[in-house]
């Protein structure tokens, strides 16, 4: 039965039509490849590699490996109970030495003051002291300089920040931590601040994402509604904040909110204020610079078209007849708008919605500017983390919350509405 | 179609005039002849700028059970007319009248009149079933009255099983389908219909357009249908309202628009015509003689009663035209042969008449001998298959 062979297709030279077909096709592929190239090349450089190292960042977390490698060998096979036995002190005060050595003692103390208290101080100033301490017993000599090296937890926290990768940044950034037993708990109530700022930031969100929604959707409506040349213009102006740059945006915002500045003058003559104060709502003059109000208010603004312009897009593409066809079928104007028309917006509407709250979540300049010092948002932290703190691991934790909820976000959407159905314009 | 179905859908107490219309033609005329209409145009006019009138003068009325078409090129106000009709815009000046009322101050939703539109305008984020449900679901019917409808109108339309789709997995002849029994699912009196077939392609359009026919039939509904097709609008209709620059031109019948158009324009826009210019020479009982360029004199109806000396355009149908008249025959012209096309059941001969040389002829039967390109030929009809109209 040789009939399998007979039935292949084959080109005129005899190869398989298949083979030949792929051939001809690879061809193309590679011309289409290396159009694209470049681009591919900018993005995996500029944008996915650094999400990946900033995801690596999270998690890893060489520092105590590296200049404590035979201690944390030998707290490896420690279970805890008790304080380790003197070869463990032996090994940690000579690669304390080590490190003093090098200058790199400050490393420690400030990997472990992550987790204990005044740690830093502690470890620079036994580094400094053991100098003068030339043999053991090693363990006596370390709790005499400092009572602390006598502390079970100190050498459970040694033991667990000295495996390469961890997950404290993450847990911490949740306001969690992993215990000498490697339960997970919370952490004790005057550092739990992460949660308080991750809500915060959701919240701030939020509220700016329906702000934009309440005000947008119905200018997104008249816009779509007037002919094309009026329809024009006014996008025009709706576009016309993105021509200045954001900096210069939240600038004006932050000197029209300033105490005695033009918004609070306007309210005084208007005699809103009086109003407010007569109605027992506002005691003084409105303090709006620095507060939370200025924070929505501002990036409100800013982030208006960003809502506003996928709304409209589709709403574009909704022809008038469907309004027509509701009306003739005995619909009121008000039934036809909310079963009809408002339905077929929704594409549009979760896309600026999505947008709109992903940019805020990342929201950094705004709030620093004319928020309340209080009152910042999670990009703030990552920023103090980074440039104030030097603390690499916690500012890549908190990007891959950040980072993991915009995902998460996109597999909401995407089950309700569709990623296909995404319009941005 | 179902047309048990059909009929159980219309079956409304105080419609049974109606309902007896669609058992048979006889009736139904009867009832158009009793002059009830349902819908009245009184000198509508309409204006979108302020500057032109779109529509100018509209008198029409459409009586019950009508299948009435508004034919006409594009930009002749049928679709504003249609508007007007359903609410959608307002008339800037005359009254409309429906089932005895004004309705110029009535919202849409409360005319209760059906529509179809051009790409059907079915909610796309609705089943079949909610986009028909829909208008019962307005009036705050039961929720097994309003399966039942469903149902019924799914028979009617022959999409049963259809029900949990949406308008995009259907084809647009389902669609279409859809979209009439959506606007006929509420039983109104009065179902407007905007080019419903002009996205179909031609073998589709025929087959809806006999559908949609027999729908009418069955249900006695009025139908006001809009549309561009001049075989479409004679097909389907009871009566064909010719529009052209916001006027409706002619108001008959489709065999009277045919064989008897009182305008040039109609007479050119329905089917094919031959035409000559000329002056009336003489007038007589309702005849005319007119002298066209060349000299020549020609007998015809003088359909507008045209005064000798005014300008006309004469028109005669290519089939009334014969070759080698008979003597009975009042116009009889010389002519030659010009081209020849060959058409199966009959043939086209271009011929050049009294400097005309676009004058065509159906032949049916050839004469003896044949014909040939170049031949000179005698050609004749009769005073009353040429119509004098107005000449612009
Ligand atoms: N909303 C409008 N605003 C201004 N002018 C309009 C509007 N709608 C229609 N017109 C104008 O009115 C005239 C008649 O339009 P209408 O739509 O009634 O024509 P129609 O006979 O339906 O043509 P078609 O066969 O192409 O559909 C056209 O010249 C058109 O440009
Ligand atoms: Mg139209």
């Amino acid at each position: 039965m040789n009939m399998s062979s007979d039935t292949i297709m084959r080109a005129a030279d005899g190869t398989p039509l298949k083979a030949k077909l792929a051939q001809s096709l690879r061809r193309e592929q590679l011309r289409a490849m290396a159009l694209i190239a470049p681009l591919l090349i900018f993005i995996l450089a500029s944008f996915l590699l650094p999400i990946l190292m900033m995801l690596k960042n999270a998690v890893y977390d060489p520092d105590l490996q590296d200049t404590l490698p035979r201690t944390s060998a030998l707290l490896a096979t420690w279970d805890g109970k008790a304080l380790p036995e003197e070869p463990v002190f032996e090994a940690f005060a000579a690669e304390l030495k080590a490190a003093q050595k090098e200058r790199n003692a400050a490393l420690i103390g400030k990997r472990l003051n992550y987790e204990l208290p005044a740690m830093k101080s502690k470890v620079t100033v036994t580094a400094r002291k053991l100098e003068a301490v030339q043999q053991g017993p090693w363990k006596e000599a370390l709790t005499t300089i400092d009572p602390v090296w006598g502390d079970i937890e100190t050498w459970a926290t040694v033991k667990h920040a000295s495996s390469t990768f961890t997950p404290f940044y993450l847990l911490s950034a949740l306001d969690l931590r992993q215990t000498a037993e490697g339960a997970i708990t919370a952490a004790p109530a005057e550092r739990q601040i992460y949660r308080q700022i991750i809500m915060r930031t959701f919240l701030i969100s939020t509220l700016v994402t329906v702000l934009t929604l309440l005000l947008g959707f119905p200018v997104a409506y008249f816009i779509s509604m007037l002919p094309p040349h009026q329809a024009n213009l006014l996008l025009v102006f709706i576009l016309l904040p993105f021509w200045t740059s954001l900096l210069v945006r939240t600038t004006a915002w932050s000197i029209l909110f300033q105490d005695g500045g033009v918004i609070t003058q306007f309210l005084h003559v208007s005699g809103i204020t009086w109003l407010l104060n007569a109605l027992g709502l506002l005691h003084g003059e409105p303090a709006l610079f620095k507060t939370r109000l200025a924070t929505v208010i501002a990036m409100t603004h800013i982030q208006l078209p960003f809502t506003l312009l996928p709304i409209y897009s589709v709403m574009k593409t909704i022809s008038p007849n469907y309004m027509r066809a509701a009306r003739s079928l005995g619909a009121t104007p008000v039934y036809a708008f909310i079963k009809v028309y408002l339905p077929q917006t929704l594409p549009g509407i979760a896309a600026g919605c999505l947008l709109t709250f992903i940019l805020s979540l990342g929201y950094y300049i705004t709030p620093a500017l004319v928020g309340g010092p209080t009152d910042s948002m999670i990009a703030g932290f990552i920023d103090t983390s980074m440039n104030n703190e030097g603390n690499w691991g916690k500012a890549s934790a908190l990007g891959a919350i950040l980072f993991t909820a915009t995902l998460v976000l996109y597999y909401v959407y995407n089950r309700l509405v569709g990623i296909d159905k995404l319009k941005l314009g | 179609m179902d047309a048990i179905a059909a009929r159980k859908l219309h079956e409304v107490p105080g419609r049974a005039g109606i309902s007896l219309a669609s058992e048979s033609p006889s009736v139904r005329e009867k009832v158009m002849a009793d002059q009830t209409h349902l819908v009245k145009f009184e000198h509508v006019q309409k204006s979108y700028d302020g500057v032109s009138l779109v529509v100018k003068d509209l008198n029409l009325d459409i009586a019950k059970g009508e299948f009435l078409t508004m034919l006409g090129p594009s930009g002749s106000g049928k679709t504003t007319t249609l508007m007007m009709l359903a609410g959608f815009e307002p008339a800037t000046h005359g009254e409309i009248w429906l089932a005895g009322k004004p309705i110029n101050n009535v919202p849409p939703h409360k005319r209760g009149i059906g529509m179809v539109f051009q790409n059907y305008a079915l909610f796309p984020h609705m089943t079949v079933a909610e986009n028909l449900a829909f208008p019962l679901t307005v009036r705050n019917l039961g929720k097994a009255d309003i399966e039942a409808k469903v149902r019924r109108a799914l028979d009617m339309v022959q999409l049963q099983g259809f029900d949990g789709r949406r308008p995009g997995q259907l084809s647009g002849g389902q669609q279409q389908r859809v979209a009439v029994a959506r606007a006929l699912v509420f039983e109104p009196e009065l179902v407007l219909m905007d080019e419903p077939l002009g996205a179909l392609d031609k073998q589709l359009r025929e087959q809806m357009q006999f559908e949609i026919k027999h729908l009418h039939e069955r249900l006695g509904v009025t139908v006001v249908y809009v549309t561009h097709d001049q075989t479409e609008a004679l097909t389907m209709s009871d009566r064909v309202a010719v529009f052209d620059k916001g006027i409706i031109q002619q108001l008959s019948t489709a065999q009277e628009l045919y064989e008897k158009p009182v305008t040039a324009f109609v007479a050119q826009f329905i089917g094919e015509n031959n035409r000559f210019h000329g002056v009336i020479a003489s007038s007589k009982g309702g005849q005319c003689e007119v002298a066209l360029q060349g000299g020549e004199k020609i007998k015809a109806v003088n359909v507008l009663g045209g005064a000798v000396g005014s300008k006309t355009c004469l028109s005669i149908r290519p089939e009334r035209v014969d070759i080698n008249p008979a003597a009975s025959a009042e116009n009889v012209l010389p002519a030659v042969v010009k081209e020849l096309v060959f058409l199966g059941d009959h043939m086209r001969v271009r011929l050049s008449v009294a400097g005309n040389s676009e004058f065509v002829v159906k032949v049916h039967k050839q004469p003896q001998g044949g014909l040939a390109q170049g031949q000179k030929i005698k050609i004749g009809w009769h005073a009353e298959d040429c119509r004098a109209l107005d000449d612009n």
